[in-house]
């Protein structure tokens, strides 16, 4: 009774806009219930001639590239060896846990037969992405909430635990990339089998590549924006200059998008291209707003030095991602004379999703200490028993 | 009843020429499956095409199109059903393999290992597999190519109640069979056999005298359509071994340079470490 009591203060004591949250994901919950009762098509405008519509192309497609900050920040601290970054890595690795258990609640909501979801452990098909991808996914959220743990495990001080995550640190990063890589391309191998149905303007082979490099520029946008939301409105420090060296990173792999993207029309597509004005104009929004602007405004050291116009380019990427992704799931695939759009339900229920993760992430950044990490007390280096490394090591002294 | 050899790649040769839209087809269909009716209202389409479209209680449908020939009204027919691919794409996109291209021709749906993710739905060239969309674990409905009854040595249930316009044999035998008619009767026919290379080949082939795109059928790729996914999908070990092995070296190399770095530094300014001296190189 106290502790209910306790728990009912606590949250009349949090923000008006938390409890908006709340109210939005309660929503998005009772939503997915009626699902369940009524059905798929009594909930939504999916159909046989569009059986995936807003959930795969948001919570799924888009969803997944949204959460790629996690593995894209993990590399480049601990692998390229940006040490400097690490304060970052916390934040990014909670909210692609929260992504990634966001997108595996999307998914089980699409599934006609969720009950059935662990089918895909026991019959196994190779030559399916989906395989891929929900295996990929379910190892990548096991990974997550491994590295997820570190906070939890300093919040109540389990020593043994945080020595083992310790120790687990550098394999979880370098397989939380190798994972990624997998399927964040792969969602583009979903759409390489709807030949004659996906638009020329995105249908090409090299979609799983494009995918995947377009996930690495959102994944450094979305931690941009994320530091700077949390400097604006969580009282947190502004993380500027560490958001200045990430900002140096994003004109090269976005130069390489763009590069792609264009090599991927001139040279390995067919048309008629520009034969649908609608398709047209929303190609022009995601190549020219969403990837090439923002190109030229990261390449500007004024840009990127300014927390403001950074904030704005990182924005535009995002754009660019979102709208590549609704493009490729569903606008691009859609029948000029029978036109699919969200029912009610659908859109309350992805409302919701979203309203969740900031929600959560805004609860665990309020209970356990994912900002208030201090790298320059820990020893990152690979331990050392042999001393192979030292002076003991024969190769280096027999080199003087 | 014994008629059919069971271990070949069976087909059906639908002749729409043949095709008198008596819809006999449709009726067997639904009884041998038994498939509840759908209520539906006349003239939803063209001519008297009915139900409206293929659904998850039609697994086949006689499409009708009206057109003139020598001034006179005339009708056309285009029999909708599973093509049976020798290379399906359902079967090859579905996570837990719920689809299977049997030995004997049909491609069967296993309601049993389905997780209702649909991308059968979104892979299929022919617009096929359907979705019990009034259901709140819903499955998925296609044709079965009557795979219960060919196992048996029956024909399909189509087939054998159609009186005019489908054969049902070996492939081979029913592409030969097609290619000798268009041959004697090279008036009677648009001069194509659909179905010999469409997606991969399939197991319905069909002759019409309109022009296919005329009747309703889709545009498709000559090539098997899991080829196409296959082309990155098969990348996939290397590309894991690669960027994992990559980026272990890579942070292996920098890991030691940071130790070396700092070994030297204590070295240099004379602090005393616990671990031994580095000597100077």
């Amino acid at each position: 009774m106290t502790a209910a009591r306790r728990i009912a203060t606590e949250v009349k004591s949090y923000h008006g806009f938390i409890k908006f949250l709340i109210a939005l994901v309660t929503v998005g919950a009772v939503a997915s219930l009626l699902r369940f009762i009524f059905g798929l098509g009594a909930t939504t405008n999916l159909n046989d001639t569009y059986p995936w519509g807003l959930w795969i192309s948001f919570d799924v497609v888009t969803a997944v590239p949204l959460a790629a900050g996690a593995f894209t920040l993990g590399a480049i601290v601990h692998c390229f060896h940006i040490k400097k970054l690490e304060p970052l890595v916390r934040p990014a690795i909670v909210t692609g846990f929260l992504g990634y258990s966001l997108v595996s609640i999307g998914l089980l909501l699409d599934l006609g037969q969720p009950q059935r979801g662990w089918h895909v452990f026991r019959y196994w098909n190779v030559h399916s992405p989906m395989f891929e991808v929900s295996m990929c996914v379910m190892a990548y959220t096991t990974v997550l909430f491994l590295e997820f743990l570190s906070p939890v495990a300093e919040r109540f001080g389990w020593h043994l635990p945080l020595r083992v995550l310790r120790w687990l640190e550098m394999p979880l990063v370098v397989a939380a990339a190798a994972i990624s890589t997998l399927h964040q391309s792969t969602l583009g191998t979903f759409f390489l089998i709807a030949v004659d149905k996906l638009h020329n303007l995105w249908y090409n082979p090299l979609l799983p590549l494009l995918f995947w490099v377009s996930a690495i520029c959102s994944g450094m946008s979305i931690i941009i924006l994320e530091a700077s939301a949390c400097h604006k409105w969580m009282g947190q420090p502004n993380e500027g200059v560490l958001l200045r060296t990430l900002a140096k990173i994003l004109p090269w792999t976005l130069g390489l998008y763009i590069a792609l993207r264009v090599f991927s029309l001139v040279a390995l597509s067919d048309g008629p291209f520009f034969d649908r004005p609608g398709l047209t104009i929303s190609f022009a929004l995601e190549m020219g707003i969403g990837f090439i602007l923002p190109f030229f405004m990261f390449a500007q050291k004024s840009v990127r030095d300014d927390d403001r116009r950074r904030s704005i380019a990182a924005g535009l990427v995002i754009f660019g991602l979102v709208l590549n992704r609704f493009n490729v799931s569903m606008f691009g695939m859609m029948d000029p004379d029978k036109i699919y759009y969200p029912s009610l339900i659908e859109s309350l229920v992805t409302i919701g999703i979203i309203a969740g993760h900031v929600l959560f992430f805004v609860l665990i950044a309020r209970y356990f200490p994912i900002f208030e990490h201090h790298p320059e007390t820990v020893d990152y280096t690979i331990p050392d028993p042999l001393r192979k490394v030292g002076g003991a090591s024969p190769s280096l002294s027999s080199a003087d | 009843m014994s008629t059919l050899d069971t271990t070949k790649n069976h087909a059906f040769l639908i002749d729409m020429t043949k095709c008198t839209g008596c819809r006999g087809c449709q009726v067997a269909c639904k009884q041998w499956n038994q498939l509840e009716a759908e209520k539906t209202v006349f003239f939803s389409g063209e001519g008297y095409q009915n139900p409206p479209a293929m659904s998850e209680y039609t697994y086949t449908r006689i499409k009708f199109r009206d057109y003139q020939k020598n001034g006179q009204n005339e009708f056309a027919f285009y029999k909708e059903m599973c093509m049976h691919c020798n290379d399906p794409a359902c079967a090859s996109v579905c996570p837990v393999g719920a689809f299977k291209k049997t030995a004997e021709g049909p491609v069967v749906y296993d309601d049993k290992r389905c997780i209702g993710c649909r991308f059968c739905m979104i892979a299929c060239p022919f617009g096929v597999p359907k979705y019990e969309w009034s259901k709140g674990l819903p499955l998925v409905k296609k044709c079965t190519g009557c795979h219960d009854r060919v196992r048996e040595g029956m024909k399909p249930a189509c087939a054998t109640a159609c009186p005019t316009a489908i054969t049902y044999g070996p492939r081979a035998a029913m592409i030969q069979a097609a290619e000798r008619r268009l041959a004697r009767y090279p008036d009677r026919y648009i001069h194509k056999v659909y179905g010999k290379e469409e997606a991969g080949g399939t197991s319905v082939i069909y002759l019409t005298s309109l022009p296919f795109d005329e009747l309703g059928f889709k545009k498709v790729t000559m090539r098997a359509l899991p080829s196409f996914t296959w082309q990155a999908l098969r990348l996939v070990p290397g590309i894991f071994l690669t960027v994992g092995g990559g980026l272990s070296a890579l942070s292996w190399i920098n890991h030691r340079r940071d130790r070396i770095k700092a070994l030297r530094e204590a070295d240099e300014t004379g602090t005393e470490t616990a671990e031994p001296k580095e000597e100077q190189q």
